[in-house]
């Protein structure tokens, strides 16, 4: 499915609102007129659910926060068997290269983990690791590092292979 | 990659006037490479001779390539031409050491170029102890082809090291890196390789998939680098005279952070399964892996002894990032790095005394060396982000990586010596990270 223009503006209004902060809403169940994503969509899954959680300096392990979105995450992959899920696991720039991957690793293996741990069938979970490659954030301060250091679920139709 | 595989040919120049070596009172002419500081040895070397009128050009440009490799180096002053009384215009004619006392040269390089067919040059060089009035050992010739140039210039440039060092030299070798290009968050990656001082900088890979950390293999041949062109991290080898490339391995899981053990026939890596990362070797021939780290931290960033016997890596079993030196069959391992901060990325130095590595400590970055046990650590640089020390092929210089902060941030490759001095920015045409230097070229 292709976002229209409405759904990238609805996606917008949902990110201002502080998006992954709930379960799917009943509200906007089926196929809006105005063009909202679908509930079943990768789109929705990334404006509503939240796709991502971030950790604290050098450490994987999962705050409230982070397990109040990965639990909507779980709830939405159980109600959506179709798709399966790459949890990319990030680090920022303050670390040496290859320890970084190997921090990336363990931080996507956290968010694995958790979501079979409530109920999401392990083989529909596959982890990678960008260690520091692949910022989001530029600055070189606090603000952008804590936003770098992040596991993102990015899911997609069709079983991993 | 057909100049990787030419061998140039060297023998030494019978010199039908060499006059007996002068044995002065206080020894040959020589300059102890120590860790305080030095005063650089004063040498000229006056215009290469052109011995045909086509090869002027060229013996200019390796002459002044043989003065940027020895001032390069910092143990080494050049005395300008400019200060020059007189010149060196026949190669075979009696060198007037008064003029070179007089200038106060106490080493000088003399060269001679000439063209032969075929693109066949021939480099001839002659050294001297000014105040002893005697030539250091005998002179050299060097053939090959004119595309060559360069190599035979940083031999001429080694000979001289080595002759006034009593060690070897390291001008003659090459670097593989990674090239970056485009904004820090869009950086697109490739291997390239380029003589150690930047020159002649070629692309191994294109940039459709991320490539980190390459290696040389000890002769030279090969390189280990992680590519992400599965979509995952893992370890490939890149064979130089084919560019073939092959995955070196199908474990589950990623893998990265891979090492050639010093006689070239193991790989050592990081394989990552579950979130968990060990070190495991890989022999090449065979494909016959075994683990040698089994523990739930992470463990990576091997790196081999020179001898081979042993493996200094980095892991965060006690909390946070430190170095360890283990059998290189794994099992026990003893931790080496106790000062403030964290330790990654150990290198073994090819002498086999030291340790280099990459420390952080309250934001900043250091490039540092160690003994094997950890003591007289010493931190030979310090900024927001220096990484990825390599050792140069005679131990005396390190190579690595500095990054620049902010949203444009982008790095560079810098070298500097084992003592701290001479620290300086390695001229690449665009950005540059994960240097690893070869061995010497044959």
């Amino acid at each position: 499915m292709k976002p229209t223009l409405a759904g990238l503006a609805l996606l917008a209004a949902l990110a201002l609102a502080g998006c992954g902060q709930g379960i799917p809403n009943s509200g906007l169940n089926g196929v809006d007129t105005a063009g909202n994503f679908q509930q079943d969509s990768p789109e929705f899954f990334v404006a509503s659910i939240g796709d991502r959680v971030l950790f604290t300096v050098d450490q994987s392990n999962l705050n409230p926060e982070a397990m109040s979105i990965l639990d909507a995450q779980a709830a939405w992959l159980m109600q959506n068997v179709e798709f399966s899920a790459l949890i990319e696991g990030h680090a920022d720039e303050q670390g040496t290269r290859e320890y970084n991957l190997a921090l990336g690793a363990r931080r996507a293996s956290a968010v694995q983990s958790y979501l079979v741990s409530r109920g999401v069938a392990n083989n529909r979970l596959t982890t990678v690791t960008y260690g520091k490659e692949r910022p989001l954030e530029i600055c070189s301060t606090e603000a952008c590092w804590s936003k770098n250091r992040r596991a993102v679920t990015v899911v997609s139709a069709g079983l991993n292979s | 990659m057909k100049v990787l595989r030419q061998i140039l040919t060297l023998f030494a120049l019978l010199l039908a006037a060499t006059p007996a070596l002068a044995q002065s009172t206080s020894g040959p002419l020589r300059i102890e490479i120590t860790e305080g500081v030095i005063e650089p040895l004063p040498f000229a070397t006056p215009a290469f001779v052109a011995e045909n009128a086509a090869a002027r050009r060229l013996a200019d440009d390796l002459a002044a390539v043989v003065v940027a490799d020895l001032v390069g180096s910092g143990i080494f002053r050049e005395i300008p031409s400019a200060a020059h009384i007189s010149g060196i215009g026949n190669f075979d004619a009696p060198v007037q050491f008064s003029d070179w006392k007089a200038v106060n040269a106490q080493a000088l390089v003399t060269g001679a170029v000439s063209q032969r067919g075929n693109g066949q040059i021939a480099v001839k060089f002659r050294l001297f102890d000014v105040f002893a009035e005697a030539a250091l050992g005998e002179g050299l010739q060097f053939v090959g082809p004119e595309s060559d140039w360069r190599r035979m210039a940083h031999k001429v440039a080694d000979a001289v090291y080595a002759r006034l060092t009593g060690e070897r030299g390291y001008f003659d070798s090459r670097v593989v890196f990674v090239s970056e290009a485009g904004p820090k968050d869009a950086r697109r990656k490739r291997l390239a390789l380029m003589d150690y001082d930047g020159a002649n900088v070629r692309n191994l890979t294109d940039d459709r998939a991320l490539v980190l950390a390459p290696r040389f293999s000890p002769d030279g041949n090969q390189v280990l680098y992680t590519s992400y062109e599965t979509g995952m991290p893992r370890v490939f080898v890149l064979d130089l005279a084919t560019m073939r490339r092959r995955a070196l391995d199908d474990l589950p899981g990623m893998t990265f952070a891979p090492r050639f053990s010093p006689d070239g026939r193991t790989v050592l890596m990081s394989l990552s399964e579950g979130g968990n990362t060990d070190i495991y070797s890989v022999d090449l021939a065979s494909g016959q892996r075994s683990r040698l780290t089994r523990a739930p931290s992470i463990e990576t960033a091997p790196s081999y002894a020179p001898d081979g016997g042993q493996i200094v890596f980095e892991s965060d079993r006690a909390g946070n990032q430190q170095l360890y030196i283990m059998q290189a069959g794994g099992g026990e391992a003893r931790r080496i790095s106790f000062g403030a901060g964290r330790y990654g990325t150990p290198v073994w130095s090819p002498r086999g005394d030291l340790i280099a590595f990459t420390k952080i400590n309250k934001g900043r970055f250091h490039i540092g060396v160690m003994r094997l046990d950890g003591s007289e650590e010493r931190l030979l640089t310090a900024s927001f982000l220096d990484e990825g020390p390599t050792w140069s092929p005679n131990g005396r210089v390190l190579m690595f990586f500095r990054e620049t902060p902010g949203s444009s941030g982008a790095p560079s490759l810098y070298s500097v010596d084992v003592s701290g001095r001479n620290l300086k920015r390695v001229n690449t045409p665009g950005f540059g990270s994960d240097p690893s230097w070869s061995a010497l070229l044959k």
